[in-house]
Protein backbone atom coordinates (compact mmCIF):
# COMPACT_ATOMS: atom_id res chain seq x y z
CA UNK A 1 0.00 0.00 0.00
CA UNK A 2 3.23 2.28 -0.77
CA UNK A 3 3.00 4.31 -4.08
CA UNK A 4 5.51 3.54 -6.49
CA UNK A 5 8.66 6.10 -7.31
CA UNK A 6 8.14 9.29 -9.05
CA UNK A 7 9.77 12.56 -9.58
CA UNK A 8 8.19 15.58 -7.49
CA UNK A 9 7.81 18.90 -9.22
CA UNK A 10 6.46 22.21 -8.11
CA UNK A 11 6.10 24.54 -10.30
CA UNK A 12 5.32 27.84 -9.51
CA UNK A 13 3.29 28.70 -12.75
CA UNK A 14 0.80 27.26 -14.84
CA UNK A 15 2.96 27.57 -17.79
CA UNK A 16 5.54 25.79 -16.06
CA UNK A 17 3.04 23.16 -15.02
CA UNK A 18 1.91 22.51 -18.49
CA UNK A 19 5.16 22.67 -19.50
CA UNK A 20 6.54 19.84 -17.71
CA UNK A 21 2.78 17.90 -18.00
CA UNK A 22 3.86 18.04 -21.97
CA UNK A 23 7.26 16.99 -21.50
CA UNK A 24 6.42 13.97 -19.42
CA UNK A 25 3.52 11.95 -21.04
CA UNK A 26 3.11 10.18 -17.96
CA UNK A 27 2.97 13.01 -15.38
CA UNK A 28 0.00 13.47 -13.12
CA UNK A 29 -1.37 16.77 -11.21
CA UNK A 30 -1.60 16.60 -8.05
CA UNK A 31 -3.64 19.45 -5.96
CA UNK A 32 -5.47 18.40 -2.53
CA UNK A 33 -4.59 14.45 -3.83
CA UNK A 34 -7.53 12.97 -1.63
CA UNK A 35 -8.71 10.97 -5.01
CA UNK A 36 -5.16 10.52 -6.49
CA UNK A 37 -3.49 9.70 -3.61
CA UNK A 38 -5.33 6.33 -2.64
CA UNK A 39 -5.13 5.43 -6.21
CA UNK A 40 -1.40 5.42 -6.52
CA UNK A 41 -0.78 3.88 -2.76
CA UNK A 42 -3.01 0.72 -4.38
CA UNK A 43 -1.31 0.67 -7.16
CA UNK A 44 -3.88 1.62 -9.69
CA UNK A 45 -1.89 4.20 -11.37
CA UNK A 46 2.08 4.58 -11.41
CA UNK A 47 2.89 8.67 -13.17
CA UNK A 48 6.39 9.41 -13.57
CA UNK A 49 5.86 12.63 -12.52
CA UNK A 50 3.42 14.54 -9.58
CA UNK A 51 3.01 17.93 -10.94
CA UNK A 52 2.29 19.56 -7.69
CA UNK A 53 -0.20 23.17 -8.23
CA UNK A 54 0.06 23.84 -4.56
CA UNK A 55 3.28 26.57 -5.18
CA UNK A 56 1.27 28.28 -7.78
CA UNK A 57 -0.53 31.58 -6.63
CA UNK A 58 -4.39 32.89 -7.92
CA UNK A 59 -5.87 29.53 -7.53
CA UNK A 60 -7.01 29.62 -4.17
CA UNK A 61 -9.69 32.03 -4.93
CA UNK A 62 -13.68 31.43 -4.77
CA UNK A 63 -15.18 34.84 -6.45
CA UNK A 64 -18.89 35.44 -7.03
CA UNK A 65 -20.68 37.44 -9.91
CA UNK A 66 -23.96 37.96 -11.45
CA UNK A 67 -23.86 34.95 -13.05
CA UNK A 68 -21.01 32.20 -11.54
CA UNK A 69 -19.50 31.03 -8.65
CA UNK A 70 -15.63 30.76 -9.63
CA UNK A 71 -13.66 28.52 -7.96
CA UNK A 72 -9.98 28.21 -8.27
CA UNK A 73 -8.14 24.99 -8.77
CA UNK A 74 -6.63 25.08 -4.75
CA UNK A 75 -10.03 25.56 -3.34
CA UNK A 76 -10.30 22.80 -0.16
CA UNK A 77 -14.14 21.51 -0.33
CA UNK A 78 -13.55 22.96 3.43
CA UNK A 79 -12.75 26.32 2.25
CA UNK A 80 -15.96 26.23 -0.08
CA UNK A 81 -17.81 24.93 2.19
CA UNK A 82 -17.60 27.44 4.71
CA UNK A 83 -17.73 30.55 1.94
CA UNK A 84 -21.02 32.49 3.00
CA UNK A 85 -21.04 34.34 -0.43
CA UNK A 86 -20.76 31.60 -2.12
CA UNK A 87 -23.55 30.25 -0.41
CA UNK A 88 -26.00 33.01 -0.60
CA UNK A 89 -25.03 32.76 -4.04
CA UNK A 90 -25.67 29.38 -4.50
CA UNK A 91 -26.59 27.17 -1.70
CA UNK A 92 -26.54 23.83 -3.75
CA UNK A 93 -22.74 24.16 -3.30
CA UNK A 94 -23.48 23.47 0.06
CA UNK A 95 -26.14 21.64 0.01
CA UNK A 96 -23.72 19.28 -1.80
CA UNK A 97 -20.41 19.91 -0.29
CA UNK A 98 -21.80 19.03 3.59
CA UNK A 99 -22.30 15.21 1.81
CA UNK A 100 -18.47 15.31 0.12
CA UNK A 101 -16.28 12.61 2.01
CA UNK A 102 -15.62 13.17 5.95
CA UNK A 103 -14.58 16.33 7.33
CA UNK A 104 -10.72 15.55 7.29
CA UNK A 105 -10.61 14.37 3.20
CA UNK A 106 -12.72 18.11 2.91
CA UNK A 107 -10.32 19.87 4.67
CA UNK A 108 -7.30 18.73 2.02
CA UNK A 109 -9.53 17.94 -0.94
CA UNK A 110 -10.55 20.14 -3.28
CA UNK A 111 -13.21 20.75 -5.49
CA UNK A 112 -12.00 21.27 -8.60
CA UNK A 113 -9.57 18.24 -7.94
CA UNK A 114 -12.99 15.88 -7.39
CA UNK A 115 -14.13 17.29 -10.94
CA UNK A 116 -11.16 16.89 -12.71
CA UNK A 117 -11.01 13.09 -11.17
CA UNK A 118 -14.53 12.98 -12.92
CA UNK A 119 -15.96 9.89 -10.36
CA UNK A 120 -19.47 9.57 -11.28
CA UNK A 121 -19.68 8.62 -7.74
CA UNK A 122 -18.55 12.54 -6.57
CA UNK A 123 -20.72 15.35 -5.55
CA UNK A 124 -19.28 17.85 -7.27
CA UNK A 125 -19.13 16.92 -11.13
CA UNK A 126 -23.29 16.51 -11.09
CA UNK A 127 -23.27 20.43 -9.27
CA UNK A 128 -20.93 20.97 -12.28
CA UNK A 129 -23.70 19.38 -14.88
CA UNK A 130 -26.46 20.94 -13.20
CA UNK A 131 -25.24 24.33 -12.91
CA UNK A 132 -24.33 24.37 -16.68
CA UNK A 133 -20.43 24.97 -15.31
CA UNK A 134 -17.92 25.68 -17.50
CA UNK A 135 -14.23 24.67 -16.71
CA UNK A 136 -11.32 26.92 -17.54
CA UNK A 137 -8.75 24.90 -18.86
CA UNK A 138 -5.06 25.97 -19.05
CA UNK A 139 -2.65 24.36 -21.78
CA UNK A 140 0.33 25.34 -23.98
CA UNK A 141 -1.93 27.66 -26.53
CA UNK A 142 -3.68 29.58 -23.40
CA UNK A 143 -6.63 29.14 -21.62
CA UNK A 144 -10.01 27.81 -22.85
CA UNK A 145 -13.45 27.19 -21.68
CA UNK A 146 -15.31 23.57 -21.42
CA UNK A 147 -18.77 23.48 -21.04
CA UNK A 148 -19.54 20.65 -18.18
CA UNK A 149 -21.52 19.09 -21.18
CA UNK A 150 -18.50 18.54 -23.05
CA UNK A 151 -16.47 17.87 -20.46
CA UNK A 152 -17.24 14.51 -18.46
CA UNK A 153 -16.31 11.79 -21.41
CA UNK A 154 -16.83 8.53 -19.14
CA UNK A 155 -16.25 7.34 -16.15
CA UNK A 156 -13.05 9.00 -14.84
CA UNK A 157 -12.64 10.22 -18.04
CA UNK A 158 -12.35 13.64 -19.15
CA UNK A 159 -11.79 15.76 -22.49
CA UNK A 160 -9.17 17.91 -20.71
CA UNK A 161 -5.67 17.52 -22.63
CA UNK A 162 -2.95 15.61 -21.13
CA UNK A 163 -0.99 19.32 -20.81
CA UNK A 164 -4.13 21.10 -19.43
CA UNK A 165 -4.72 22.15 -16.18
CA UNK A 166 -8.32 23.05 -14.77
CA UNK A 167 -7.21 26.71 -13.69
CA UNK A 168 -10.98 27.33 -12.10
CA UNK A 169 -14.08 25.93 -12.52
CA UNK A 170 -17.67 28.24 -12.87
CA UNK A 171 -20.53 26.97 -11.47
CA UNK A 172 -23.54 28.89 -13.08
CA UNK A 173 -26.18 30.43 -10.86
CA UNK A 174 -30.17 29.66 -10.91
CA UNK A 175 -32.24 32.41 -12.02
CA UNK A 176 -34.77 33.93 -9.20
CA UNK A 177 -37.05 31.72 -8.20
CA UNK A 178 -34.85 28.67 -8.17
CA UNK A 179 -34.92 26.77 -4.92
CA UNK A 180 -32.66 23.86 -4.83
CA UNK A 181 -31.64 20.48 -2.89
CA UNK A 182 -29.07 17.89 -2.47
CA UNK A 183 -29.87 14.18 -1.03
CA UNK A 184 -27.68 10.91 -1.12
CA UNK A 185 -27.56 7.93 0.96
CA UNK A 186 -24.49 6.22 2.05
CA UNK A 187 -23.77 3.33 3.72
CA UNK A 188 -22.09 5.68 6.27
CA UNK A 189 -22.18 9.42 6.28
CA UNK A 190 -19.36 10.55 4.57
CA UNK A 191 -18.87 7.43 2.31
CA UNK A 192 -19.21 7.44 -1.56
CA UNK A 193 -22.57 7.36 -2.15
CA UNK A 194 -24.97 4.53 -3.46
CA UNK A 195 -27.46 6.83 -5.04
CA UNK A 196 -27.29 11.10 -5.01
CA UNK A 197 -29.55 13.67 -6.64
CA UNK A 198 -29.03 17.62 -6.75
CA UNK A 199 -32.06 19.24 -8.24
CA UNK A 200 -33.43 22.05 -8.97
CA UNK A 201 -36.80 24.03 -9.14
CA UNK A 202 -37.47 27.45 -10.78
CA UNK A 203 -40.98 28.86 -10.79
CA UNK A 204 -42.12 32.11 -12.27
CA UNK A 205 -43.77 35.04 -10.25
CA UNK A 206 -47.31 33.22 -10.60
CA UNK A 207 -46.01 29.80 -8.48
CA UNK A 208 -45.98 28.24 -11.50
CA UNK A 209 -43.04 25.49 -12.31
CA UNK A 210 -40.62 26.99 -15.40
CA UNK A 211 -37.56 24.87 -14.96
CA UNK A 212 -36.98 21.59 -13.44
CA UNK A 213 -33.68 19.71 -13.40
CA UNK A 214 -31.83 16.64 -11.72
CA UNK A 215 -28.32 15.31 -11.88
CA UNK A 216 -27.36 12.12 -10.52
CA UNK A 217 -24.45 10.57 -8.09
CA UNK A 218 -23.10 6.77 -8.57
CA UNK A 219 -26.25 6.03 -10.09
CA UNK A 220 -24.52 7.32 -14.49
CA UNK A 221 -21.39 6.99 -15.48
CA UNK A 222 -21.29 10.61 -16.70
CA UNK A 223 -22.82 13.29 -14.48
CA UNK A 224 -25.52 14.82 -17.23
CA UNK A 225 -28.82 16.90 -16.75
CA UNK A 226 -32.11 15.30 -16.55
CA UNK A 227 -34.11 17.95 -17.65
CA UNK A 228 -38.21 17.51 -16.45
CA UNK A 229 -39.41 20.84 -17.66
CA UNK A 230 -42.00 19.53 -20.17
CA UNK A 231 -43.75 17.23 -18.23
CA UNK A 232 -43.65 19.47 -15.04
CA UNK A 233 -44.13 23.14 -16.85
CA UNK A 234 -46.84 25.31 -15.56
CA UNK A 235 -47.27 22.80 -12.50
CA UNK A 236 -47.47 24.86 -9.20
CA UNK A 237 -44.80 22.95 -7.09
CA UNK A 238 -46.49 21.70 -4.07
CA UNK A 239 -49.35 20.14 -5.79
CA UNK A 240 -47.37 17.72 -7.84
CA UNK A 241 -47.46 14.57 -6.86
CA UNK A 242 -43.48 13.58 -7.42
CA UNK A 243 -43.83 9.92 -8.73
CA UNK A 244 -44.97 11.39 -11.94
CA UNK A 245 -41.17 11.45 -12.40
CA UNK A 246 -40.24 8.23 -11.73
CA UNK A 247 -40.13 6.77 -15.21
CA UNK A 248 -38.02 9.64 -16.42
CA UNK A 249 -35.64 9.20 -13.08
CA UNK A 250 -35.67 4.92 -14.23
CA UNK A 251 -34.87 5.87 -18.12
CA UNK A 252 -31.78 8.25 -17.34
CA UNK A 253 -30.08 6.10 -14.51
CA UNK A 254 -27.80 3.42 -15.32
CA UNK A 255 -27.45 1.71 -12.19
CA UNK A 256 -24.47 -0.61 -11.82
CA UNK A 257 -24.06 -3.52 -8.88
CA UNK A 258 -20.83 -3.55 -6.50
CA UNK A 259 -19.94 -5.24 -3.13
CA UNK A 260 -22.25 -2.81 -1.28
CA UNK A 261 -25.22 -2.64 -3.14
CA UNK A 262 -27.37 -3.94 -5.77
CA UNK A 263 -28.44 -2.14 -9.36
CA UNK A 264 -32.18 -2.64 -8.29
CA UNK A 265 -31.38 -1.00 -5.06
CA UNK A 266 -29.38 1.93 -6.38
CA UNK A 267 -32.79 2.43 -8.68
CA UNK A 268 -35.02 2.38 -6.42
CA UNK A 269 -33.05 4.32 -3.91
CA UNK A 270 -32.60 7.32 -6.75
CA UNK A 271 -35.98 7.07 -7.65
CA UNK A 272 -36.69 7.70 -3.86
CA UNK A 273 -34.35 10.41 -3.50
CA UNK A 274 -35.62 12.47 -6.62
CA UNK A 275 -39.14 12.53 -5.26
CA UNK A 276 -37.93 13.48 -1.94
CA UNK A 277 -35.52 16.48 -3.09
CA UNK A 278 -38.10 17.46 -5.64
CA UNK A 279 -40.48 17.88 -2.83
CA UNK A 280 -38.12 19.27 -0.50
CA UNK A 281 -37.36 21.93 -3.30
CA UNK A 282 -41.12 22.55 -3.60
CA UNK A 283 -41.36 23.43 0.29
CA UNK A 284 -38.79 25.60 0.13
CA UNK A 285 -40.33 27.99 -2.58
CA UNK A 286 -41.86 30.83 -1.24
CA UNK A 287 -45.17 29.98 -2.02
CA UNK A 288 -44.59 26.67 -0.60
CA UNK A 289 -45.31 25.23 2.95
CA UNK A 290 -42.43 25.77 4.73
CA UNK B 1 5.38 -24.43 -22.16
CA UNK B 2 8.42 -22.03 -21.53
CA UNK B 3 11.62 -23.76 -20.97
CA UNK B 4 12.98 -23.24 -17.82
CA UNK B 5 16.21 -22.27 -19.04
CA UNK B 6 14.40 -19.81 -20.67
CA UNK B 7 14.18 -16.67 -18.35
CA UNK B 8 13.92 -14.32 -20.57
CA UNK B 9 10.78 -12.69 -19.36
CA UNK B 10 11.65 -12.77 -16.02
CA UNK B 11 14.81 -10.76 -16.52
CA UNK B 12 12.84 -8.16 -18.42
CA UNK B 13 10.47 -7.53 -15.59
CA UNK B 14 13.49 -7.30 -13.15
CA UNK B 15 15.20 -5.24 -15.38
CA UNK B 16 11.85 -2.98 -15.32
CA UNK B 17 11.56 -2.91 -11.10
CA UNK B 18 14.91 -1.92 -11.51
CA UNK B 19 14.52 0.77 -13.59
CA UNK B 20 11.63 2.03 -11.24
CA UNK B 21 13.46 1.74 -8.42
CA UNK B 22 16.17 3.76 -9.36
CA UNK B 23 13.78 6.42 -10.43
CA UNK B 24 13.45 7.41 -6.22
CA UNK B 25 14.72 11.35 -5.99
CA UNK B 26 15.65 12.01 -2.70
CA UNK B 27 14.54 15.48 -0.94
CA UNK B 28 15.52 17.39 1.92
CA UNK B 29 12.24 17.80 3.61
CA UNK B 30 11.65 19.74 6.49
CA UNK B 31 8.40 20.03 8.20
CA UNK B 32 6.98 21.31 11.63
CA UNK B 33 5.92 18.66 13.94
CA UNK B 34 4.75 19.23 17.48
CA UNK B 35 6.25 22.72 17.52
CA UNK B 36 9.85 21.63 16.13
CA UNK B 37 11.12 22.18 13.23
CA UNK B 38 12.69 18.26 11.80
CA UNK B 39 14.42 17.76 8.86
CA UNK B 40 14.91 14.33 6.93
CA UNK B 41 15.92 13.15 3.36
CA UNK B 42 12.96 11.40 2.38
CA UNK B 43 11.54 10.00 -1.15
CA UNK B 44 8.98 12.28 -3.01
CA UNK B 45 6.36 9.10 -2.59
CA UNK B 46 7.28 8.86 1.62
CA UNK B 47 4.11 9.55 2.82
CA UNK B 48 3.63 11.93 6.13
CA UNK B 49 2.54 8.76 8.11
CA UNK B 50 5.11 6.77 7.52
CA UNK B 51 7.37 9.56 7.80
CA UNK B 52 6.45 10.80 10.99
CA UNK B 53 6.33 7.14 11.77
CA UNK B 54 9.63 6.16 10.33
CA UNK B 55 11.61 9.10 10.01
CA UNK B 56 10.84 11.34 13.40
CA UNK B 57 9.94 7.80 15.47
CA UNK B 58 6.66 9.38 16.45
CA UNK B 59 4.49 5.91 16.82
CA UNK B 60 1.65 7.70 17.94
CA UNK B 61 0.03 8.19 14.77
CA UNK B 62 -1.26 4.79 13.32
CA UNK B 63 -1.83 3.20 10.01
CA UNK B 64 -4.97 0.99 9.58
CA UNK B 65 -6.32 1.27 6.16
CA UNK B 66 -3.56 3.48 4.50
CA UNK B 67 -6.35 4.64 1.69
CA UNK B 68 -8.08 7.58 3.75
CA UNK B 69 -11.12 5.26 4.82
CA UNK B 70 -10.32 4.19 8.26
CA UNK B 71 -9.58 7.59 10.08
CA UNK B 72 -6.53 6.18 12.44
CA UNK B 73 -3.43 8.32 11.08
CA UNK B 74 -5.39 11.60 11.16
CA UNK B 75 -3.37 14.64 12.55
CA UNK B 76 -3.82 17.77 12.82
CA UNK B 77 -2.16 19.73 9.57
CA UNK B 78 -2.46 23.70 10.52
CA UNK B 79 -5.41 22.81 13.02
CA UNK B 80 -7.50 21.23 11.09
CA UNK B 81 -7.94 16.98 10.56
CA UNK B 82 -6.48 15.46 7.80
CA UNK B 83 -5.36 11.98 6.67
CA UNK B 84 -1.22 11.39 7.32
CA UNK B 85 -1.65 8.54 5.01
CA UNK B 86 -3.39 10.99 2.06
CA UNK B 87 -0.60 13.03 1.84
CA UNK B 88 3.40 12.92 0.73
CA UNK B 89 6.03 15.19 3.37
CA UNK B 90 6.96 17.07 1.00
CA UNK B 91 3.66 18.63 0.55
CA UNK B 92 3.55 18.79 4.19
CA UNK B 93 6.49 21.17 4.20
CA UNK B 94 4.99 24.69 4.71
CA UNK B 95 2.43 23.30 7.29
CA UNK B 96 2.28 23.09 11.25
CA UNK B 97 1.34 19.16 11.82
CA UNK B 98 -0.14 17.96 15.08
CA UNK B 99 0.21 14.87 15.91
CA UNK B 100 -1.51 12.94 19.16
CA UNK B 101 2.39 13.34 20.90
CA UNK B 102 1.96 16.98 20.68
CA UNK B 103 -1.38 17.00 22.21
CA UNK B 104 -0.69 14.89 25.01
CA UNK B 105 1.97 12.08 25.52
CA UNK B 106 2.10 10.90 29.45
CA UNK B 107 -0.49 10.53 32.09
CA UNK B 108 -0.15 13.63 33.39
CA UNK B 109 -0.50 15.63 30.28
CA UNK B 110 -3.78 14.02 28.72
CA UNK B 111 -5.72 16.63 26.95
CA UNK B 112 -8.92 17.01 27.88
CA UNK B 113 -10.12 14.35 25.11
CA UNK B 114 -7.77 11.87 26.43
CA UNK B 115 -8.48 11.97 29.66
CA UNK B 116 -12.32 11.50 28.53
CA UNK B 117 -11.52 8.68 26.66
CA UNK B 118 -9.63 7.50 29.65
CA UNK B 119 -12.90 8.05 31.93
CA UNK B 120 -15.67 6.83 29.80
CA UNK B 121 -13.50 3.48 28.13
CA UNK B 122 -13.81 5.58 25.23
CA UNK B 123 -11.27 2.88 23.77
CA UNK B 124 -10.66 -0.65 24.24
CA UNK B 125 -7.20 -1.91 22.05
CA UNK B 126 -6.37 1.70 21.34
CA UNK B 127 -4.78 1.54 17.81
CA UNK B 128 -7.89 3.57 15.98
CA UNK B 129 -7.87 6.18 19.32
CA UNK B 130 -4.99 8.60 18.11
CA UNK B 131 -7.37 9.41 15.24
CA UNK B 132 -10.31 9.83 17.49
CA UNK B 133 -8.18 12.04 19.68
CA UNK B 134 -6.69 14.87 16.85
CA UNK B 135 -10.38 14.69 15.21
CA UNK B 136 -12.45 15.68 18.18
CA UNK B 137 -9.69 18.21 20.01
CA UNK B 138 -9.92 20.16 16.78
CA UNK B 139 -13.65 19.71 16.58
CA UNK B 140 -14.47 21.07 20.07
CA UNK B 141 -12.09 24.13 19.28
CA UNK B 142 -14.67 24.88 16.68
CA UNK B 143 -17.87 23.54 18.48
CA UNK B 144 -17.55 23.44 22.41
CA UNK B 145 -20.76 22.11 23.27
CA UNK B 146 -21.87 19.50 20.28
CA UNK B 147 -25.20 17.55 20.76
CA UNK B 148 -24.98 13.97 21.11
CA UNK B 149 -25.88 13.94 17.13
CA UNK B 150 -23.08 16.31 16.49
CA UNK B 151 -20.59 14.12 18.46
CA UNK B 152 -22.23 11.11 16.29
CA UNK B 153 -21.43 12.76 13.45
CA UNK B 154 -17.72 13.96 14.16
CA UNK B 155 -16.40 10.65 14.37
CA UNK B 156 -18.20 9.22 11.27
CA UNK B 157 -14.99 9.26 9.59
CA UNK B 158 -13.05 7.21 11.90
CA UNK B 159 -13.83 3.85 12.28
CA UNK B 160 -13.22 1.57 15.47
CA UNK B 161 -13.54 -2.65 15.68
CA UNK B 162 -13.70 -2.46 19.59
CA UNK B 163 -15.97 0.01 21.41
CA UNK B 164 -19.34 -0.12 18.94
CA UNK B 165 -18.88 3.80 19.50
CA UNK B 166 -21.20 4.44 22.32
CA UNK B 167 -18.53 5.26 24.70
CA UNK B 168 -16.71 7.21 21.75
CA UNK B 169 -19.63 9.41 21.77
CA UNK B 170 -19.49 9.81 26.01
CA UNK B 171 -15.81 10.52 25.87
CA UNK B 172 -17.15 13.24 23.15
CA UNK B 173 -19.58 14.96 25.05
CA UNK B 174 -17.62 14.68 28.28
CA UNK B 175 -14.41 15.78 26.78
CA UNK B 176 -16.24 19.10 25.90
CA UNK B 177 -17.59 19.14 29.47
CA UNK B 178 -13.75 18.90 30.58
CA UNK B 179 -13.03 21.33 28.08
CA UNK B 180 -15.88 24.25 29.62
CA UNK B 181 -14.99 23.58 33.29
CA UNK B 182 -11.23 24.30 32.36
CA UNK B 183 -11.96 27.62 30.55
CA UNK B 184 -14.31 28.71 33.50
CA UNK B 185 -12.83 31.13 35.34
CA UNK B 186 -11.81 29.92 38.79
Amino acid sequence: MKPGPFRYLAPTTLEEAVRALGEHPDAKVLAGGQSLIPVLSMRLARPTHLVDLAGIAGLGEVEVSDEWVRVGALVTHARLLADEDGYAALPLLRQALRNVAHPAIRNRGTTVGSIAHADAAGEMPSILAITDGVVEAFGPQGRREIPASEFFAGALETTLAHDEVIEAVRFGRFPGGTTTAFLESARRKGDYAMAGVAVALTVDESGQITSARASFVSVTDVPGVLDLTGALAGRIPTDVDWSVIDDAVQDHIEPEADIHVSAEYRAHLAGELARRAFAQAAATHPGGNS
Amino acid sequence: MTELSDLSPLRAGAAALADNLLTDELHEVTVNVNGAAHTRTVPARRLLSDFLRHDLRLTGTHVGCEHGVCGACTVLVDGAPARACLMFAVQAQSHEVTTVEGLGSSADSMNHVQQAFAECHGLQCGFCTPGFITTITSFLEENPDPTEEEAREVVSGNLCRCTGYQNIVKSVLRAAELKREAGEPA
